[in-house]
């Protein structure tokens, strides 16, 4: 379980977070949405170590944040980077090898080299293996991410807004891939997303956020309505049910 | 590839030490090998430990461009030899022992390029053209500083600093070259014990930390290294940017940029051991064929600064366009 307690964090003395407390149990998908600037993106990356955590406690299962090993952290929950983020020349095999970098600390043994192949496979990534990241679509590099996350053997794993830049085939096949992390793997992922129609659409829980505090959280059907756009995004964007998931029309 | 490519600057590396060993003997071999013996192994180390630092230097501020010594980290011993001649006076200067002044130096040198270094990495974080600028911009502001210091003393104390602050390689005292080894060896192994988690780092601070390798304790760590490292190459041979027989300020980004295109690999484990061998044979091998074969006098130092101006142009402009 992942637990958030009372936290508080300021960006240059501006608040960006109010006494957030959250807790995310093992499996499925929780989904972070919210308006621009809502602090979604900040309690992401207190989760995953970005930022330094100042007030309040964050633990994943009981490793807790700011005070447990880097290493053993990394063993538990991975973080997805964007690709923008990466900047070496590397190959679609190197990167998903990174994947593995906190259990063998830089000398892979044969588990490891079987455990890439087998994410290669799973991912539909070993034709593009020998290939360098800046010669895919982003699509693909979005793919090879997250092969690599999931070569990290890790029950957690974090996003923030791995959809941007992404076509509609793309996105769909990243967030379809997660879901099958999530049903078939077990995994427990946390996503910052900005669109509500794919929040609403596969994740399993929506957390909704205004002005650094929570204002709601439950299932997409239970929590996408026309109040909420009107009430956190200050839009009147009406909200239709298509086979038992909530549907915002723009 | 990589193996064949290495066989390649091994053997270089090998006919650059014996040309430099044996080429234009005049007298006797046995005052000859240690003689230049003692030359042959100051020039490979500064060599080894300008293009490990410079390598250690762009992978943790993520540039291909910007060097310890393009910023001016050779500046700062001139400063510090300046203020030292300012505050103690020539002779004062001349009354500090020989390996007292090596430690001042290397203490000094390290403790303020890590303040500079640490400096560099906060302004210009994530945007390589700024911290270019902020980086020269400080080694300007050195050079002012060690001018003004120099206007202020006297004549006679500033050729003291002009007869020291030149690179030198045509005189090795085997004191401060066995002191500058302590010192840079175990730097040099530590270096290359952290080639794997520089391979994480470099991957950028978000995946990096994801797979727990806290960037900026690995970047503290190496600055620390590459302050070591410049301190003691620049201790024992003088800074290297201000003409003489040593490598000039841009050496280090020519090895290092000769290592990106000759071994090309996003593994340090192939990146430290080319730049340190293509530093080698920039240095031993174009000593070699600038004194011995050519016979110019033209020191190597003016070759490779004009090669370097061009290559970090070459850089910056290509940089920008992409």
């Amino acid at each position: 379980m992942i637990s958030i307690r009372n936290v508080s964090h300021s960006i240059d003395h501006t608040p960006i977070l109010h006494d957030v407390s959250l807790d995310i149990p093992r499996g499925g998908i929780t989904a972070l949405i919210g308006p621009n600037g809502a602090g979604k993106s900040t309690l992401l990356s207190l989760v995953a170590r970005l930022a330094a955590l100042t007030t309040g406690e964050i633990s994943v299962d009981t490793l807790k944040i700011g005070q447990c090993k880097d290493r053993d952290l990394a063993k538990v929950l991975a973080i997805m980077p964007q690709s923008t983020q990466v900047s070496s020349r590397l190959t679609i095999r190197d990167l998903v090898g990174f994947g593995r970098y906190p259990w063998h600390q830089g000398h892979p043994g044969p588990e490891d080299r079987e455990k890439v192949e087998e994410t290669l496979t799973r991912f539909g990534l070993e034709p593009l293996a020998h290939r360098f990241l800046d010669e895919i679509s982003g699509g693909q590099k979005q793919r090879a991410f997250a092969a690599m996350a999931y070569a990290q053997s890790t029950p957690y794993l974090l996003l923030d807004e791995p959809l941007n830049n992404l076509d509609i085939a793309a996105s769909r096949s990243l967030m379809r891939l997660l879901r099958d992390m999530a049903e078939e793997d077990g995994k427990t992922i946390l996503i910052v997303l900005h669109d509500i129609n794919y929040a609403a659409a596969f994740a399993d829980r929506l957390v909704v956020m205004k002005e650094g505090r929570i204002v709601a959280d439950g299932k997409p059907e239970k929590v996408v309505s026309a109040k909420l756009l009107y009430d956190v995004f200050g839009t009147d964007a009406p909200v239709c049910m298509m086979d038992e998931r909530p549907v915002v029309l723009v | 590839m990589l193996r064949k490519r290495f066989l390649i600057l091994g053997t270089l590396l090998a006919l650059s030490v014996v040309g430099y060993m044996t080429l234009g003997a005049v007298g006797s071999w046995s005052f000859l090998i240690p003689f230049r013996a003692s030359k042959l192994a100051a020039l490979a180390l500064v060599s080894v430990c300008l293009a490990v630092s410079t390598v250690l230097f762009q992978t943790i501020t993520a540039n291909r461009i910007l060097t310890p010594s393009v910023m001016g980290f050779d500046a700062l011993y001139v400063f510090i030899l300046t203020a030292i001649v300012h505050s103690f006076g020539a002779a004062g200067y001349a009354a500090i022992p020989a390996p007292l002044l090596f430690v001042m130096n290397l203490v000094l040198m390290t403790g303020m390029g890590l303040v500079l270094f640490s400096l560099l990495i906060k302004g210009g974080r994530g945007d390589i053209l700024k911290m270019v600028l902020t980086g020269i911009v400080l080694g300007i502001l050195i050079r002012a500083l060690t001018g003004f210091l120099q206007r202020m003393i006297d004549p006679s104390e500033f050729q003291t600093i002009q007869s020291v602050s030149f690179a030198r390689f045509t005189y090795v005292d085997k004191l401060n070259l066995a002191m500058a080894a302590i010192v840079a060896l175990p730097a040099l192994v530590m270096a290359w014990r952290m080639r794997h988690r520089l391979d994480v780092i470099a991957l950028g601070p978000v995946a990096a930390t994801g797979l727990g390798e806290a960037p900026r304790r690995g970047q503290r760590q190496a600055l620390v290294l590459i302050c070591l490292l410049t301190a003691s190459a620049t201790a024992l041979a003088g800074p290297m940017s201000s003409g003489g027989a040593g490598p000039s300020s841009f050496f280090g980004l020519i090895v290092a940029a000769l290592a990106h295109m000759i071994t090309p690999s996003y593994k340090h484990s192939v990146l430290l051991p080319s730049a340190a061998m293509l530093a080698c044979i920039t240095l031993i091998g174009g000593q070699t064929v600038m004194e011995r074969v050519l016979h110019l006098s033209t020191p190597l130092a003016v070759v490779i600064e004009v090669l370097g101006g061009i290559t970090f142009l070459i850089l910056l402009l290509k940089r920008r366009m992409a």
